[in-house]
Protein backbone atom coordinates (compact mmCIF):
# COMPACT_ATOMS: atom_id res chain seq x y z
CA UNK A 1 0.00 0.00 0.00
CA UNK A 2 2.81 2.40 0.78
CA UNK A 3 3.89 1.89 -2.83
CA UNK A 4 0.82 2.84 -3.76
CA UNK A 5 0.36 5.83 -1.62
CA UNK A 6 3.99 7.18 -3.00
CA UNK A 7 2.16 7.07 -6.78
CA UNK A 8 -0.63 9.14 -5.15
CA UNK A 9 1.27 11.69 -4.32
CA UNK A 10 3.67 11.73 -7.13
CA UNK A 11 -0.07 11.64 -9.61
CA UNK A 12 -0.20 15.06 -10.45
CA UNK A 13 -3.20 15.50 -13.25
CA UNK A 14 -5.59 13.97 -15.34
CA UNK A 15 -6.32 10.82 -13.82
CA UNK A 16 -7.43 12.54 -10.48
CA UNK A 17 -9.34 15.18 -12.60
CA UNK A 18 -11.13 11.89 -14.25
CA UNK A 19 -11.35 9.71 -10.91
CA UNK A 20 -13.52 13.22 -9.74
CA UNK A 21 -15.82 13.48 -12.60
CA UNK A 22 -16.35 10.01 -12.59
CA UNK A 23 -17.33 9.65 -8.64
CA UNK A 24 -19.77 12.54 -9.05
CA UNK A 25 -21.30 10.65 -12.21
CA UNK A 26 -21.42 7.43 -11.23
CA UNK A 27 -23.40 8.70 -7.91
CA UNK A 28 -25.39 11.09 -9.98
CA UNK A 29 -26.32 7.67 -12.74
CA UNK A 30 -26.55 5.02 -9.30
CA UNK A 31 -29.57 7.29 -7.99
CA UNK A 32 -31.13 7.80 -11.15
CA UNK A 33 -30.88 4.10 -11.57
CA UNK A 34 -32.26 3.09 -8.43
CA UNK A 35 -35.59 5.64 -8.47
CA UNK A 36 -38.45 4.23 -8.60
CA UNK A 37 -40.13 4.93 -12.35
CA UNK A 38 -43.20 5.47 -11.18
CA UNK A 39 -42.09 8.96 -9.76
CA UNK A 40 -42.64 11.70 -12.84
CA UNK A 41 -46.22 10.41 -12.92
CA UNK A 42 -46.67 10.75 -8.95
CA UNK A 43 -45.71 14.04 -9.50
CA UNK A 44 -47.82 14.93 -12.13
CA UNK A 45 -50.88 13.66 -10.69
CA UNK A 46 -49.76 15.21 -7.10
CA UNK A 47 -50.30 18.31 -9.15
CA UNK A 48 -52.98 18.00 -10.64
CA UNK A 49 -54.46 17.31 -7.18
CA UNK A 50 -53.13 20.39 -5.28
CA UNK A 51 -53.71 22.54 -8.46
CA UNK A 52 -57.46 21.65 -7.54
CA UNK A 53 -56.98 24.07 -4.34
CA UNK A 54 -53.98 26.14 -5.06
CA UNK A 55 -52.65 27.72 -7.65
CA UNK A 56 -48.90 26.44 -7.76
CA UNK A 57 -46.23 26.29 -10.64
CA UNK A 58 -45.13 23.25 -12.20
CA UNK A 59 -41.91 23.93 -10.32
CA UNK A 60 -43.26 24.23 -7.32
CA UNK A 61 -43.50 20.95 -6.29
CA UNK A 62 -40.29 18.62 -6.12
CA UNK A 63 -40.49 14.70 -5.51
CA UNK A 64 -37.23 13.19 -3.86
CA UNK A 65 -36.49 9.47 -3.65
CA UNK A 66 -33.50 8.61 -1.73
CA UNK A 67 -32.62 5.24 -0.89
CA UNK A 68 -29.96 3.80 2.01
CA UNK A 69 -29.83 0.52 3.24
CA UNK A 70 -32.33 0.37 6.07
CA UNK A 71 -35.10 2.27 4.33
CA UNK A 72 -36.66 4.37 0.99
CA UNK A 73 -37.49 7.52 1.63
CA UNK A 74 -40.03 9.72 -0.64
CA UNK A 75 -39.95 13.05 0.04
CA UNK A 76 -42.73 15.35 -1.39
CA UNK A 77 -41.97 19.43 -1.21
CA UNK A 78 -44.60 21.85 -2.12
CA UNK A 79 -44.00 25.44 -2.05
CA UNK A 80 -47.42 27.14 -1.59
CA UNK A 81 -47.66 30.57 -3.20
CA UNK A 82 -48.20 33.85 -1.19
CA UNK A 83 -50.86 34.39 0.60
CA UNK A 84 -51.41 37.40 -0.77
CA UNK A 85 -50.62 37.10 -4.09
CA UNK A 86 -52.62 34.06 -3.93
CA UNK A 87 -55.73 36.37 -2.82
CA UNK A 88 -54.96 38.53 -5.60
CA UNK A 89 -55.51 36.03 -8.23
CA UNK A 90 -58.52 34.32 -6.48
CA UNK A 91 -60.54 37.98 -6.43
CA UNK A 92 -59.51 38.69 -10.15
CA UNK B 1 -24.67 -28.47 -13.78
CA UNK B 2 -22.84 -25.99 -15.17
CA UNK B 3 -21.34 -22.90 -14.15
CA UNK B 4 -22.16 -20.10 -16.45
CA UNK B 5 -20.50 -16.66 -16.62
CA UNK B 6 -20.42 -13.70 -18.54
CA UNK B 7 -17.71 -11.55 -19.78
CA UNK B 8 -19.01 -8.26 -20.32
CA UNK B 9 -18.19 -4.52 -19.90
CA UNK B 10 -20.80 -2.38 -21.63
CA UNK B 11 -18.08 -0.13 -23.63
CA UNK B 12 -16.44 -2.05 -27.10
CA UNK B 13 -13.08 -3.11 -27.20
CA UNK B 14 -11.70 -3.83 -23.84
CA UNK B 15 -10.74 -6.82 -24.34
CA UNK B 16 -14.32 -8.92 -23.62
CA UNK B 17 -13.13 -11.42 -26.13
CA UNK B 18 -9.68 -11.66 -25.62
CA UNK B 19 -10.75 -12.11 -21.83
CA UNK B 20 -13.49 -14.80 -22.60
CA UNK B 21 -10.99 -17.35 -24.84
CA UNK B 22 -8.15 -16.76 -22.07
CA UNK B 23 -10.38 -17.48 -19.60
CA UNK B 24 -12.19 -20.55 -21.52
CA UNK B 25 -8.91 -21.89 -22.54
CA UNK B 26 -7.53 -21.55 -18.65
CA UNK B 27 -10.62 -23.54 -17.15
CA UNK B 28 -10.76 -26.12 -19.91
CA UNK B 29 -6.65 -26.67 -19.15
CA UNK B 30 -7.36 -27.47 -15.60
CA UNK B 31 -9.46 -30.27 -16.80
CA UNK B 32 -13.12 -28.79 -16.46
CA UNK B 33 -14.94 -29.22 -19.40
CA UNK B 34 -15.39 -25.81 -20.85
CA UNK B 35 -17.62 -24.04 -23.17
CA UNK B 36 -17.32 -20.65 -24.68
CA UNK B 37 -20.24 -19.25 -26.63
CA UNK B 38 -19.93 -15.99 -28.70
CA UNK B 39 -22.86 -13.42 -28.51
CA UNK B 40 -22.20 -10.78 -31.01
CA UNK B 41 -24.49 -12.16 -33.38
CA UNK B 42 -23.63 -10.53 -37.06
CA UNK B 43 -19.97 -9.25 -35.45
CA UNK B 44 -18.20 -12.90 -34.42
CA UNK B 45 -14.89 -12.61 -33.63
CA UNK B 46 -14.02 -15.05 -31.39
CA UNK B 47 -13.90 -17.77 -33.45
CA UNK B 48 -10.44 -15.94 -34.77
CA UNK B 49 -9.01 -15.36 -31.53
CA UNK B 50 -9.86 -18.91 -30.71
CA UNK B 51 -8.05 -19.74 -34.49
CA UNK B 52 -10.96 -22.40 -35.41
CA UNK B 53 -12.54 -19.75 -37.90
CA UNK B 54 -12.07 -21.80 -40.98
CA UNK B 55 -13.82 -24.74 -39.00
CA UNK B 56 -16.98 -23.18 -38.66
CA UNK B 57 -20.04 -24.76 -40.23
CA UNK B 58 -23.14 -24.29 -38.22
CA UNK B 59 -23.67 -21.83 -35.37
CA UNK B 60 -25.50 -20.32 -32.44
CA UNK B 61 -28.74 -19.52 -34.61
CA UNK B 62 -28.63 -22.44 -36.48
CA UNK B 63 -28.84 -24.70 -33.16
CA UNK B 64 -31.38 -22.23 -32.17
CA UNK B 65 -33.59 -22.18 -34.98
CA UNK B 66 -33.26 -26.12 -35.39
CA UNK B 67 -31.05 -26.20 -38.17
CA UNK B 68 -28.64 -27.89 -37.06
CA UNK B 69 -27.63 -29.73 -33.54
CA UNK B 70 -25.30 -28.98 -30.33
CA UNK B 71 -23.03 -31.39 -31.52
CA UNK B 72 -22.77 -30.46 -35.21
CA UNK B 73 -22.17 -26.72 -33.90
CA UNK B 74 -19.53 -27.44 -31.11
CA UNK B 75 -16.12 -26.55 -32.40
CA UNK B 76 -13.35 -28.65 -30.35
CA UNK B 77 -10.36 -26.74 -29.83
CA UNK B 78 -7.24 -27.56 -30.97
CA UNK B 79 -5.34 -26.92 -28.23
CA UNK B 80 -7.11 -28.66 -25.56
CA UNK B 81 -10.02 -31.59 -25.91
CA UNK B 82 -12.37 -30.09 -22.93
CA UNK B 83 -12.77 -26.73 -24.97
CA UNK B 84 -15.65 -26.45 -27.15
CA UNK B 85 -16.56 -22.89 -28.85
CA UNK B 86 -19.99 -22.07 -30.29
CA UNK B 87 -19.82 -19.53 -32.69
CA UNK B 88 -22.14 -16.59 -33.48
CA UNK B 89 -23.90 -16.02 -36.90
CA UNK B 90 -22.05 -13.93 -38.97
CA UNK B 91 -25.18 -12.77 -40.97
CA UNK B 92 -28.71 -12.94 -39.53
CA UNK B 93 -30.52 -10.15 -38.02
CA UNK B 94 -29.86 -9.73 -34.31
CA UNK B 95 -33.31 -10.74 -33.31
CA UNK B 96 -32.07 -14.51 -34.30
CA UNK B 97 -31.84 -14.92 -30.72
CA UNK B 98 -34.65 -15.08 -28.28
CA UNK B 99 -34.03 -15.84 -24.43
CA UNK B 100 -35.97 -19.32 -24.63
CA UNK B 101 -33.97 -20.31 -27.76
CA UNK B 102 -30.64 -19.08 -25.61
CA UNK B 103 -32.10 -20.78 -22.54
CA UNK B 104 -32.81 -23.94 -23.96
CA UNK B 105 -29.47 -24.41 -25.47
CA UNK B 106 -27.97 -23.15 -21.87
CA UNK B 107 -29.75 -25.90 -20.54
CA UNK B 108 -28.54 -28.13 -22.43
CA UNK B 109 -24.96 -27.48 -22.39
CA UNK B 110 -25.40 -27.37 -18.47
CA UNK B 111 -25.86 -31.43 -18.66
CA UNK B 112 -22.37 -31.64 -20.35
CA UNK B 113 -20.44 -28.87 -19.64
CA UNK B 114 -18.83 -27.58 -15.83
CA UNK B 115 -18.30 -24.35 -17.02
CA UNK B 116 -19.92 -22.16 -19.89
CA UNK B 117 -18.11 -18.97 -20.74
CA UNK B 118 -20.87 -16.34 -22.12
CA UNK B 119 -18.73 -13.93 -24.30
CA UNK B 120 -20.67 -10.44 -24.70
CA UNK B 121 -21.29 -8.06 -27.40
CA UNK B 122 -20.57 -4.49 -26.49
CA UNK B 123 -23.35 -1.87 -25.63
CA UNK B 124 -26.44 -2.84 -23.49
CA UNK B 125 -29.02 -4.26 -26.26
CA UNK B 126 -30.19 -7.61 -26.88
CA UNK B 127 -27.21 -9.29 -27.77
CA UNK B 128 -25.48 -8.35 -24.19
CA UNK B 129 -28.96 -8.31 -22.33
CA UNK B 130 -28.96 -12.37 -23.78
CA UNK B 131 -25.41 -13.12 -22.51
CA UNK B 132 -25.71 -12.12 -19.18
CA UNK B 133 -29.39 -12.75 -18.20
CA UNK B 134 -28.84 -16.75 -17.61
CA UNK B 135 -25.03 -15.86 -15.49
CA UNK B 136 -24.13 -16.92 -12.65
CA UNK B 137 -21.14 -15.14 -12.44
CA UNK B 138 -19.94 -11.87 -14.61
CA UNK B 139 -16.41 -10.89 -15.18
CA UNK B 140 -16.72 -7.10 -15.81
CA UNK B 141 -13.50 -6.03 -18.13
CA UNK B 142 -12.52 -2.75 -17.57
CA UNK B 143 -9.80 -0.62 -18.72
CA UNK B 144 -8.41 2.62 -16.65
CA UNK B 145 -10.30 4.93 -18.66
CA UNK B 146 -13.31 6.87 -17.98
CA UNK B 147 -15.45 5.55 -20.39
CA UNK B 148 -15.33 1.88 -19.57
CA UNK B 149 -15.65 2.89 -15.96
CA UNK B 150 -18.92 4.38 -16.16
CA UNK B 151 -20.54 1.60 -18.46
CA UNK B 152 -19.05 -1.45 -16.13
CA UNK B 153 -21.01 0.60 -13.52
CA UNK B 154 -23.69 0.79 -15.99
CA UNK B 155 -23.70 -2.91 -16.83
CA UNK B 156 -23.42 -3.63 -12.98
CA UNK B 157 -26.81 -2.10 -12.60
CA UNK B 158 -28.27 -3.88 -15.54
CA UNK B 159 -26.76 -7.55 -13.82
CA UNK B 160 -28.18 -6.32 -10.76
CA UNK B 161 -32.02 -5.60 -11.88
CA UNK B 162 -31.74 -7.32 -15.21
CA UNK B 163 -30.30 -11.32 -14.57
CA UNK B 164 -32.43 -14.14 -14.58
CA UNK B 165 -31.20 -14.57 -10.44
CA UNK B 166 -32.24 -10.71 -10.29
CA UNK B 167 -35.92 -11.17 -11.72
CA UNK B 168 -35.91 -14.77 -9.13
CA UNK B 169 -35.09 -12.81 -6.16
CA UNK B 170 -32.48 -15.16 -5.62
CA UNK B 171 -28.89 -14.93 -4.42
CA UNK B 172 -27.09 -11.88 -6.94
CA UNK B 173 -24.99 -13.11 -10.06
CA UNK B 174 -20.98 -13.32 -8.76
CA UNK B 175 -19.28 -10.17 -9.79
CA UNK B 176 -15.68 -9.85 -10.60
CA UNK B 177 -13.25 -7.01 -11.88
CA UNK B 178 -10.67 -7.78 -14.75
CA UNK B 179 -8.61 -4.58 -15.17
CA UNK B 180 -7.14 -5.01 -18.19
CA UNK B 181 -4.96 -2.91 -20.55
CA UNK B 182 -3.37 -1.63 -17.41
CA UNK B 183 -0.31 0.44 -17.22
CA UNK B 184 1.86 0.66 -14.27
CA UNK B 185 4.20 3.46 -15.54
CA UNK B 186 1.38 5.59 -16.83
CA UNK B 187 -0.26 5.17 -13.35
CA UNK B 188 2.76 6.17 -11.42
CA UNK B 189 2.73 9.21 -13.46
CA UNK B 190 -0.64 10.21 -12.77
CA UNK B 191 -1.90 9.74 -16.71
CA UNK B 192 -3.94 6.62 -16.31
CA UNK B 193 -6.71 5.70 -13.54
CA UNK B 194 -5.06 3.37 -10.81
CA UNK B 195 -6.52 -0.03 -9.51
CA UNK B 196 -7.75 1.86 -6.30
CA UNK B 197 -9.13 4.51 -7.80
CA UNK B 198 -11.38 2.46 -10.08
CA UNK B 199 -12.26 0.07 -7.39
CA UNK B 200 -12.70 3.32 -5.03
CA UNK B 201 -16.05 3.83 -7.70
CA UNK B 202 -16.75 -0.08 -8.63
CA UNK B 203 -16.06 -1.81 -5.40
CA UNK B 204 -15.87 -5.29 -6.90
CA UNK B 205 -13.83 -8.42 -5.43
CA UNK B 206 -10.62 -8.07 -8.21
CA UNK B 207 -9.78 -11.47 -10.10
CA UNK B 208 -6.72 -10.01 -11.96
CA UNK B 209 -4.98 -6.94 -13.93
CA UNK B 210 -4.09 -7.77 -17.46
CA UNK B 211 -0.93 -5.73 -18.12
CA UNK B 212 -0.86 -3.91 -21.02
CA UNK B 213 1.28 -6.42 -23.97
CA UNK B 214 2.15 -6.87 -26.46
CA UNK B 215 1.54 -10.26 -26.53
CA UNK B 216 -2.00 -9.77 -26.14
CA UNK B 217 -1.81 -8.71 -30.33
CA UNK B 218 0.64 -11.26 -31.04
CA UNK B 219 -1.91 -14.31 -29.88
CA UNK B 220 -4.82 -13.01 -31.67
CA UNK B 221 -2.68 -12.82 -34.72
CA UNK B 222 -2.06 -15.77 -34.59
CA UNK B 223 -5.26 -17.30 -32.79
CA UNK B 224 -3.89 -18.55 -30.04
CA UNK B 225 -5.47 -17.66 -26.74
CA UNK B 226 -3.13 -15.18 -24.86
CA UNK B 227 -2.97 -17.41 -21.81
CA UNK B 228 -0.75 -20.42 -23.69
CA UNK B 229 1.84 -17.31 -24.10
CA UNK B 230 3.33 -18.41 -20.62
CA UNK B 231 6.39 -16.39 -20.91
CA UNK B 232 4.09 -12.85 -21.36
CA UNK B 233 2.61 -10.88 -18.91
CA UNK B 234 -0.70 -10.96 -20.32
CA UNK B 235 -0.58 -14.65 -20.15
CA UNK B 236 0.46 -14.81 -16.39
CA UNK B 237 -2.37 -12.40 -15.32
CA UNK B 238 -5.09 -14.57 -17.51
CA UNK B 239 -3.41 -17.89 -15.49
CA UNK B 240 -3.85 -15.94 -12.11
CA UNK B 241 -7.44 -15.09 -12.71
CA UNK B 242 -8.53 -18.14 -13.91
CA UNK B 243 -6.53 -20.23 -10.73
CA UNK B 244 -8.30 -17.23 -8.45
CA UNK B 245 -11.81 -17.83 -9.82
CA UNK B 246 -11.13 -21.58 -8.57
CA UNK B 247 -11.01 -20.21 -5.68
CA UNK B 248 -6.64 -20.29 -5.10
CA UNK B 249 -5.40 -17.68 -3.06
CA UNK B 250 -2.63 -15.58 -5.14
CA UNK B 251 -1.43 -12.62 -4.61
CA UNK B 252 -1.44 -9.50 -7.30
CA UNK B 253 0.95 -9.03 -9.37
CA UNK B 254 1.41 -6.20 -12.13
CA UNK B 255 0.21 -3.55 -10.20
CA UNK B 256 3.51 -1.70 -9.58
CA UNK B 257 5.87 -0.42 -12.33
CA UNK B 258 9.02 -2.34 -12.20
CA UNK B 259 10.77 -0.38 -14.34
CA UNK B 260 9.94 2.53 -12.41
CA UNK B 261 11.66 0.91 -9.09
CA UNK B 262 15.03 -0.03 -10.62
CA UNK B 263 14.95 3.74 -12.24
CA UNK B 264 14.57 4.97 -8.78
CA UNK B 265 17.15 2.92 -7.44
CA UNK B 266 19.88 3.89 -9.77
CA UNK B 267 18.31 7.83 -8.71
CA UNK B 268 17.28 8.42 -12.20
CA UNK B 269 14.25 10.72 -12.76
CA UNK B 270 10.92 8.35 -12.61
Amino acid sequence: MSLLDYFRKSKPKSAAIAKERLQILVAHERTARNRPSYLPQLQKELLDVIRKYVNVDQDAISVNFEQDENQETLELNIVLPDYQQENKSVNM
Amino acid sequence: MARIIVVTSGKGGVGKTTTSAAIAMGLAKRGHKTAVIDFDVGLRNLDLIMGCERRVVYDFVNVINGEASLNQALIRDKNCNLLYILPASQTRDKDALTLEGVGRILEELSKDFQYIVCDSPAGIEKGAYLALYYADDAFVVTNPEVSSVRDSDRMLGILASKSRRAERNEEPVKEYLLLTRYDPSRVKSGEMLGLDDVQDILSLQLLGIIPESKSVLTASNSGIPVILDEKSEAGQAYEDVVARYLGEDRPHRFIEDKKGFFRKLFGGKS
